[in-house]
């Protein structure tokens, strides 16, 4: 299931040139305001949770997440190169796990780890804030890194999408609408966060734990095997 | 597309044009094509339709359907919640209005970051993708025109789309028999807010999109540029809140466009900003926003012209 070449390509495909610019951008710039933060106000709870949840979670694992998940199939669909690949005798359901264990590993190395660091360098993980938000942005990395690459074999605007679907969906409905909430994977992983958290910590979600997981599980093996479905009857299309 | 030389201008430079049909002496491969020499409608005519394509483009006017479907929706997005304040506001009678010109704008800055973000590319990645730049500059506009052209038809793209909304809540405001001095005054200050906003954050897309030929890519580093540093300095002017540090806020300020527009108006334009302190700025943080909007619409735009001396990546 696993293609050692679909890999090393598609690591290329991401992490080459610009594209790694923006993804060491984003981490780079929550650590600077993690040390800007604890310089100015010293370790406190709840800055840290307000941090690591307002713009961690909400801001940053979805944007990488985004630009990863898509970025893992979508330009080599958007020019046309897709075919060579799918020229190869290779199963298109291991062109899609490779992929996807690829998004997932970059996600989790750009979001989760500087989470995690950020975490510490805000409060030394006091109350397992820095653990609980590390292990909720892992866990939302594998479900949006499956959400976004499907999007990205479904769509030509998969990033315009996926970043509706982050900004929009789970900031501006959710904070309208309470339901959407429920509808969210960041609540979805939070729930897990909730879970590692001590209790004095007061993470929130609006799942409970077996929701949120089965929720997780149901988005991350639905999505995926949908994609594999995609390529298997995928068109190449012009540009309209 | 093919590197011969055209046959008009290798002539013209030693015989007058050979009538048609016959060899120009100078010439490597004539087959015979009669020359235009009628009237040429100009640099300034290009100009005003690269402009009117440009912007007819950002909502997908003569293009496919499919591509009106998302700046159609977004513009829907945009201006139903003002449909809908204007319609509380008449239902309950209300004195004024819920929310204000400007904050209205300034608290729709998702949408109008992922309109920008989705636009901006469609403006002008597609042209370097496809190595059409170097057809324009083929024809008598210059750099500077198709800089301005571009930048011009964005910032239009997003004041339409801000101020829809705007126009919206002022003839809500005049339905509801609001006071029309004060409902004119404050929807024209609004227009100057939405035109700044749309000059400030059309640079930036602009110069963010002209970097790059692959669309999706282009739109996830807008994003990361306008949108992202908005929501990041509203959490440090949060934590900076929480902590009683009110003089900082107004500096933090500094740190995304956004927050820089929505300063200004709260200073200049007799708005309420969305700080969390809801404090006025002084006039020192005042001028440097002016200036750091100036320096920035200047910026990007120099870097735009500076960006087109090569025509490739």
């Amino acid at each position: 299931m696993y293609n050692h070449t679909v890999a090393r390509l598609t690591y290329k495909g991401l992490l080459g040139r610009r594209r790694a610019l923006l993804l060491c951008a984003l981490p780079l710039l929550l650590l600077v305001v993690a040390v800007a933060v604890r310089g100015l106000t010293g370790a406190d709870d709840e800055v840290a949770k307000g941090l690591l949840g307002s713009f961690a979670m909400a801001t940053m694992v979805p944007l990488i997440g985004v630009v990863a998940g898509t970025g893992a199939i979508g330009p080599e669909i958007d020019d046309g190169s897709v075919v060579y690949l799918l020229a190869k005798p290779l199963k298109r359901s291991s062109i899609i796990v490779t992929k996807l264990l690829v998004a997932i590993g970059v996600t989790v190395a750009f979001s989760a780890i500087p989470t995690l660091l950020a975490g510490y360098i805000l409060n030394g993980n006091s109350q397992q804030i820095a653990v609980a938000y590390a292990v909720g942005a892992a866990v939302a990395s594998v479900a949006y890194s499956a959400l976004f690459l499907l999007l990205g074999t479904i769509s030509r605007h998969a990033v315009v999408i996926g970043l509706v679907y982050a900004l929009i969906w789970e900031a501006l409905v959710g904070s309208i609408v309470p339901g959407a909430r429920d509808l969210s994977v960041q609540q979805w992983a939070l729930s897990l966060a909730q879970k590692v958290g001590d209790s004095g910590a007061g993470i929130t979600s609006e799942v409970g734990v077996p929701t949120g997981v089965t929720l997780l599980l149901v988005v991350t093996l639905g999505g995926t095997w949908y994609a594999v479905r995609k390529l298997r009857t995928l068109k190449l299309a012009g540009e309209e | 597309m093919s590197p011969e030389p055209h046959p008009t201008t290798s002539m013209s430079k030693t015989a007058p044009p050979a009538p048609p049909g016959q060899r120009g002496e100078d010439v490597i491969h004539n087959i015979g094509y009669r020359n235009y020499d009628g009237p040429r409608l100009g640099r300034g005519y290009a100009r005003t339709s690269l402009f009117d394509q440009s912007l007819r483009g950002a909502y997908g006017l003569g293009r496919s359907a499919k591509s009106k479907v998302l700046p159609m929706i977004l513009f829907a997005v945009m201006c139903v919640p003002a449909a809908i304040v204007v319609a509380v506001a008449i239902f309950t009678e209300a004195k004024q209005m819920p929310v204000d010109y400007n904050s209205y704008v300034l608290r729709m800055q998702p949408v109008i970051g992922i309109y920008i973000a989705a636009m901006a590319p469609q403006a002008v990645s597609l042209d370097l993708r496809f190595r059409v730049v170097p057809l324009y500059f083929s024809r008598p506009i210059e750099r500077s025109d198709y800089v301005g052209a571009k930048y011009a038809a964005l910032s239009a793209a997003i004041f339409i789309f801000t101020a829809a909304s705007v126009v919206i809540l002022y003839v809500g405001a005049l339905l509801a028999k609001l006071d029309f001095g004060d409902q004119t005054k404050g929807f024209a200050l609004g227009l100057a807010c939405c035109a700044i906003f749309s000059l400030l954050h059309a640079g930036i897309g602009l110069a963010v999109a002209a970097a790059t030929p692959r669309r999706g890519f282009g739109v996830a580093a807008i994003i990361a540029v306008l949108t992202i540093p908005y929501m990041l300095v509203g959490t440090v002017q949060g934590i900076a809140f929480s902590q009683d540090n009110t003089k900082i806020i107004g500096w933090l300020g500094l740190g995304s466009p956004g927050t820089l527009v929505d300063g200004l108006q709260s200073k200049f334009l007799d708005g309420q900003s969305d700080f969390p302190s809801g404090q006025a700025l002084t006039s020192m943080q005042a001028s440097l926003y002016v200036l750091l909007i100036v320096v920035l619409i200047a910026g990007t735009y120099g870097l735009l012209l500076r960006r087109y001396r090569k025509a490739g990546l």
